[in-house]
């Protein structure tokens, strides 16, 4: 789960760092209200859960309260698309308002999960404001790795070899010392994934501001941290999306016409390969799990029909502990809710096969049964062909 | 023989008296496996389908002598669950749980190593030596026992190429989910090592997906070994978008690692045979095998 700018700099602000002067705005006046009262120069920034803000013009500076009323008002309301966000974009409903600042030096200093190495990594760049992979790719010298483990957390001393590596002024090496330490122990306590302070300034008046900043979290330990839980902002989430998840469901929207329900991850991303291997487009993702219900099976499908993208729906069920007769059922729920319009593939194999098949049969429904997996692959192609 | 776990194994199920874990210890046992205890704190003393159960995994490794343990308990309690086992002397550990936090399966890993113990998972089916032994909770039924080895990141996809492999007339030495999470036990090299030397297994069929280094770590591996059987991989997830968690919370390409197009790729070079089609996981292993 990622959380904004500004809640991430909270948490910062709390852990001894200094942030620059901000304040958000819902509305075009208080912006300007705002940056009246900070005073000019500010920067407006959109307040929405995706890297690549800056780019997209998501960030916008302002010399006087009244482009900054000008500006507020373009980017409030509107959907801003980044290179992260997909086409849709996302909404943006809050900036945050601050005071501009005048600095000698961007860094970058983040705290991650190596997966690779399976412990916990410090980076630390003399390079700022970029994407750290991209830059680690083309100037890997200018970055420095130091490895932790939970158990150990980050000592002194690796905070120490990472302040001289960044070569920050003498004065400023004990105050990002402890402050590193004291976010790793925030980083441990609260399981986050990924924490990054991007970039992290000297300033022209000799301070170390963190002027932008980046925290996700592990959606699996959120059960034992609800104050955070409390942060997630789900109108920076797809309707459907959204609505998948309430039913413990996995999808994912996609841009092709063929829509799919299919029981587990990897047979579900199997199911989207042997689409595209066929000439075909996917449009979605969808895993119903394992401890799937017959309402969450009907809202499922329901779900994917929703997507006026799709011209054909291939469900694929491998019945192990998801039944094949239960997934019929609730398939039946959701076409007795809506109108059946488009052409429907099935292949069912596994758990209950003979009465899940049966179910539908009766149902006078015009569903299409396929042998196997590739022969269900092959329709799903052919018809999303012809009714194009 | 087979890997892992055969006829003899002694399985201890952690989290006996759950639902899942009753349901599931019950196929278990239809299946043949040799389940010889259960753990649930609290519950010490009483006897769950014909079990008996221990409070600790300790006092159940001291009556009945398990070398295998199956984990099945919440995701906040897993890393413990696996914890507790390797510390009483478990050699191989198979955990179920799915969403353990990240942060604690970097803890249970390196407590693994300390004690020695081999964790399969989690967020896994679990393994099966068809005919022999069934640790986990894919349906026993479709496996025939046979010469395939199959390692797989995935549940119903290890399901799906299992039916296609036995459909054609391929049985299985042993299918192991390595398990769909970023940290697991273990992965793609340290199985392909059993199997290298594993009499019964004739070729090794790797279901991989996006996400993480496994993959390209086996590439690696099976370039630097002369590996002496035919292996082959079909990696899911080619039209996966970057970014994404595609349900497997370790499934999801991150930057510019992890794509399938990359892992097919270093696998090819390393001399493994791609299935481009997932349907005909079990058409190419036959053919593959008959070639030799």
């Amino acid at each position: 789960m990622l959380i904004h700018e500004f809640q991430a700099k909270n948490f910062l602000q709390g852990l001894g760092w200094r942030i620059p002067v901000a304040a958000l705005a819902e509305t075009a006046k208080e912006a300007r209200r705002l940056a009246t009262e900070l005073g000019c120069p500010v920067m407006l920034k959109a307040q929405v859960l995706a890297g690549g803000r800056g780019q997209a013009g998501g960030v916008l500076r302002a010399t006087t309260p009244e482009e900054a009323e000008k500006l507020a008002g373009r980017l409030l309301g509107s959907r801003l698309v980044t290179a992260q966000t997909g086409g849709q974009g996302l909404p943006v409903s809050r900036l945050l308002v601050e005071k501009a600042i005048s600095l000698k030096k961007e860094y970058y200093c983040g705290l991650a999960v190596d997966r690779r190495n399976e412990t916990l990594v410090a980076i630390a760049s003399r390079q700022g404001g970029l994407n750290i992979e991209e830059l680690s790719g083309a100037r890997p010298e200018l970055i420095k790795k130091i490895f932790f483990t939970p158990d150990e957390g980050l000592k002194q001393f690796q905070a120490r070899q990472l302040a001289y590596f960044l070569e920050l002024p003498e004065n400023l090496i004990r105050d990002f010392v402890v402050r590193l330490k004291r976010l790793s122990e925030f980083f441990l306590q609260n399981d986050l994934k990924l924490l990054e302070i991007n970039p992290l300034a000297w300033s022209q008046d000799d301070q170390l501001l963190a002027v932008d900043a980046r925290m996700e979290f592990d959606d699996c330990s959120l059960a034992r941290h609800p104050e955070l839980a409390a942060l997630r902002d789900e109108s920076q989430e797809n309707e459907l999306e959204k609505r998948a998840r309430k039913f413990g469901l996995n999808y994912l929207k996609m841009n092709g016409s063929i829509g799919c329900l299919v029981n587990g991850a990897g047979l579900a991303m199997a199911t989207m390969d042997i689409i595209q291997h066929f000439g075909g487009q996917p449009a979605n993702f969808l895993d119903i799990g394992g401890g799937v219900t017959e309402e969450a099976v009907s809202q499922a499908f329901e779900l994917l029909l929703s997507d006026s993208q799709v011209v054909v729906a291939l469900i694929n069920i491998f019945g192990g502990i998801v039944r094949c007769d239960l997934v019929a059922r609730g398939v039946l729920a959701a076409a007795s809710r809506i109108s059946l319009n488009r052409p429907v593939v099935v292949r069912l194999e596994g758990t209950n096969v003979a009465e899940g098949r049966r179910i539908l049969e009766e149902s006078g429904l015009p569903f299409i049964f396929a042998a196997d997996f590739e022969q269900a692959a092959r329709l799903a192609v052919e018809l999303s062909r012809q009714t194009r | 023989m087979s890997i892992l776990v055969g006829a003899n194994s002694r399985i201890l199920v952690q989290g006996l008296t759950g639902k899942e874990a009753t349901f599931h210890a019950q196929r278990m046992l239809e299946y043949g496996t040799r389940l010889v205890a259960g753990v649930t704190p609290g519950k010490g003393g009483q006897v769950h389908l014909g079990l008996p159960v221990f409070n600790t995994v300790e006092e159940a490794v001291r009556a009945e002598e398990p070398e295998v343990s199956i984990i099945f308990v919440p995701p906040l309690a897993g890393a413990e669950a696996i914890m507790e086992a390797a510390q009483a002397g478990i050699k191989l550990i198979v955990c179920i749980t799915e969403g353990i936090p990240l942060l604690d399966m970097l803890r249970a890993k390196s407590w693994t190593k300390r004690y020695g113990a081999s964790l399969i998972g989690p967020n896994t089916p679990g393994l099966i030596s068809p005919g022999k032994s069934k640790v986990g909770i894919m349906p026993g039924h479709i496996h025939r026992p046979g010469s395939v080895g199959l390692i797989s990141r995935s549940g119903t996809l290890t399901y799906e190429a299992v039916n296609q492999l036995t459909t054609i007339g391929l049985g299985q030495s042993t299918a192991v989910g390595i398990g769909g999470d970023p940290v697991v036990g273990l992965k793609f090299v340290e199985l392909l090592e059993m199997f290298r030397t594993d009499e019964q297994t004739r070729a090794v069929v790797l279901i991989g997906e996006i996400g993480g280094q496994a993959e390209e770590e086996a590439a690696g591996y099976l370039k630097a070994s002369a590996y002496p059987k035919p292996v082959l991989a079909y990696v899911a997830g080619r039209t996966a978008p970057p970014g994404k968690r595609l349900g497997h919370a370790g499934a999801i390409i991150e930057g510019r690692q992890g794509s399938a197009g990359d892992k097919i790729d270093r696998l090819r070079e390393a001399g493994v045979k791609i299935i481009d089609n997932p349907a005909r996981i079990g058409l190419m292993t036959a053919e593959v095998l008959s070639a030799r």
